[in-house]
């Protein structure tokens, strides 16, 4: 039985790879019982490289294990794991194009409340700006598990953004996974959410209240923000007269702008965000009171899709 | 050399800064405990006792700056403003919560921080500008700054050292906070730095060594430091994380950990008595 838990589905799918593949390494800066990465750690002793609080290092030394044909996996809060170490993503890793495999663990606001410094709601843009960076996030542990799973074959740098917390499964059971896939959970012919990461159980909820209000809302989970399956979001954008993309991320770069860009050169609905505004964190009691506060929540989706809809009919009529 | 009078009521004042620490975090909640824990006597050194700083006027060019690189202890530095005044003490109450004032990390929207740390190894660099700026200036303004032993494995505090004494910034004062304890266990098992005032000392430093919860000679090995010219200076505090409390003695388990209502009673009782036993 998997762990609702993201963190908890990593680190025992890392333990499965170990398993696997005796190239799989793990690297980690003092924090490998947030990240999980202590269940490779108490499996396989050897393989394990405890780092220290030094982020910049473990991302270029998890270079050097690429280039002697190793898969490594290096670890740390998502704030951290993508812009502590972005030059050296960048130059020691991306360049190249090794098979480095960055967890950005405690991603977007759970880490609720340490604040500003620890919340990460930029690293998809930060990340997603990288060529040959694959970047995905997760909307179960069960997604967990299943991009796991790829990451003996996948070519290239990965990095996940990995959440704290235990999520809804949404991962439609018997699915066949891929990475690059875009997956419809739910059909509609009016309006269109794609959500990623926590936001898609938020969708989803938000479309089963549209539906008592008669409103027929699409969601689509956007798992692989990079390289994001432009031909799906366009044929799932079709048909529709709005579009609410849903993210726990700031809305500059990162699922919301992926879209759009996605969109960009053909005609389609109205298109508006549900995301951090362009700001950083807050320290708060808990996490879902901070989810209320950046308004990321079912809800504001709803809200969202309404005020959407609105506005196309008010520009019909004035048409 | 402060006298005996002196070095008592600021003995106090480090117990009623874990009694705080302890009444901010509360009963069931997260929060950083021992790295706070084992700062309380030189923060209480440092705001009581030796730096120029006027809590009523927080934007004074010429005060003596204070900041905590390790910016997840800053519960310390919260307490001691509060104790000062510079904090409204209801703050407290509302440490990490929306609407609150104070953060889990330093942030400027609270009076009297200097400077937004938490992502370890910055702390060390943002006092060196500082203390270049003060020179520049010709302000007397010296600069205190708190590193921790596991913050120590980034790279920038070193480059941050080669830069401090490169330009003999004889203002500068890093302060070790040598707890032997990281986020998830002992520096030893964890990573390792041998040799640590050798090293110090290799890139230009003045290394001093002290009991980091003896007031007086903390505040001695401080006079010192400001004596030493020519050069930077780092005060290697030897420190138990989470000092005053057994259960967060020594252990990673009160790094970020969260207090049951025993544990959260029991702290007070203990802290109580110890600042009774202050002579
Ligand atoms: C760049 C960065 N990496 C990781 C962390 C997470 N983290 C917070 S505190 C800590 C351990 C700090 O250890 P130490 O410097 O010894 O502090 P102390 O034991 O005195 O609390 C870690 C890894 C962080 N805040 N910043």
């Amino acid at each position: 039985m998997t762990s609702p838990n993201l963190r908890s589905a990593y680190g025992a799918s890392l333990v499965r790879l170990g398993k696997k593949d005796e190239r799989v390494v793990a690297l980690e800066a003092d924090l490998g019982k947030s990240t999980q990465s202590v269940m490779f750690q108490a499996e396989f002793p050897d393989r394990y490289f405890q780092m220290g609080i030094a982020e910049q290092n473990m991302a270029s030394t998890a270079a050097g294990f690429a280039l002697s044909g190793m898969i490594p996996f290096i670890h740390s809060f998502a704030v951290f794991a993508s812009g502590r170490t972005y030059d050296q993503l960048r130059n020691s890793i991306c360049i190249p194009n090794l098979p480095v495999r960055i967890c950005g663990s405690s991603a977007g606001l759970s880490d609720f409340g340490d604040g500003k410094t620890h919340q990460g709601v930029e690293d998809a843009a930060l990340m997603r700006s990288l060529p040959n960076m694959t970047v995905l996030c997760p909307a179960d542990s069960i997604e967990v598990e299943q991009m796991m799973d790829c990451m003996l074959d996948w070519p290239g740098p990965v990095y996940f953004r990995i959440n704290r917390n235990d999520l809804p499964f949404v991962y439609p059971e018997g699915e066949p996974y891929s990475i690059g896939k875009v997956t419809r959970l739910r059909e509609g012919n009016e309006a269109a959410i794609f959500g990623s990461g926590i936001m898609v159980s938020k969708a989803l909820e938000a479309a089963k209240a549209l539906e008592t209000e008669g409103i027929s809302t699409r969601v689509i989970n956007i798992s692989t923000i990079k390289p994001l399956d432009r031909e799906a979001v366009i044929r799932y954008a079709r048909g529709v007269d709005a579009i609410v993309t849903a993210e726990e991320h700031s809305i500059i770069g990162g699922i919301g702008s992926a879209v759009v860009e996605a969109l960009r050169g053909v005609s389609h609905a109205p298109v508006e965000f549900v995301g951090v505004p362009d700001s950083f964190g807050i320290s708060a009691e808990g996490y879902d009171e901070l989810l209320v506060h950046f308004k990321l929540t079912s809800d504001e989706i709803a809200r969202t899709v309404k005020t959407l809809l609105k506005g196309t009919e008010k520009c019909a009529s004035v048409l | 050399m402060a006298n005996a009078e002196e070095i008592q009521r600021i003995k106090k004042l480090a117990w009623d800064l874990r009694a705080d620490i302890v009444r901010m975090i509360g009963v069931g909640k997260a929060g950083h405990l021992g790295g706070s824990c084992s700062l309380a006597e030189t923060v209480a050194a440092l705001y009581f006792g030796k730096m120029h700083f006027d809590p009523k006027a927080l934007h004074d060019p010429n005060r003596d700056r204070f900041l905590v690189s390790k910016g997840h202890s800053v519960l310390v530095q919260y307490a001691a403003l509060v104790e000062l005044g510079a904090i409204p003490r209801e703050e407290m109450g509302k440490l990490k919560t929306l609407g609150g004032k104070l953060q889990g990390h330093p942030d400027m929207m609270t009076p009297g921080m200097e400077a937004v740390t938490g992502s370890l190894g910055q702390g060390l660099s943002i006092a060196t500008g500082m203390a270049l700026a003060l020179r520049l200036r010709k302000s007397p303004a010296r600069v205190y700054v708190v590193i921790g032993d596991g913050e120590l494995a980034e790279g920038q505090l070193w480059e941050a050292a080669m830069a401090a004494a490169r330009y003999k910034l004889d203002s500068l004062t890093a302060i070790l906070d040598r707890n032997r304890i990281q986020a998830t266990g002992p520096t030893k098992e964890i990573f390792d730095i041998p040799n640590l005032e050798d090293k110090w000392r290799a890139f230009g430093w003045n290394v001093l060594n002290v009991d980091g919860h003896d007031v007086g000679p903390i505040l001695d090995v401080l006079d010192k430091a400001t004596a030493i010219k020519g050069g930077p200076t780092v005060i290697v505090a030897d420190t138990v994380k989470g000092k005053g409390v057994s259960f967060a003695e020594n252990t990673a388990a009160f790094h970020n950990g969260a207090m049951t209502r025993e544990q959260y009673d029991q702290a007070l009782v203990e802290i109580e008595e110890s600042r009774r036993m202050v002579q």
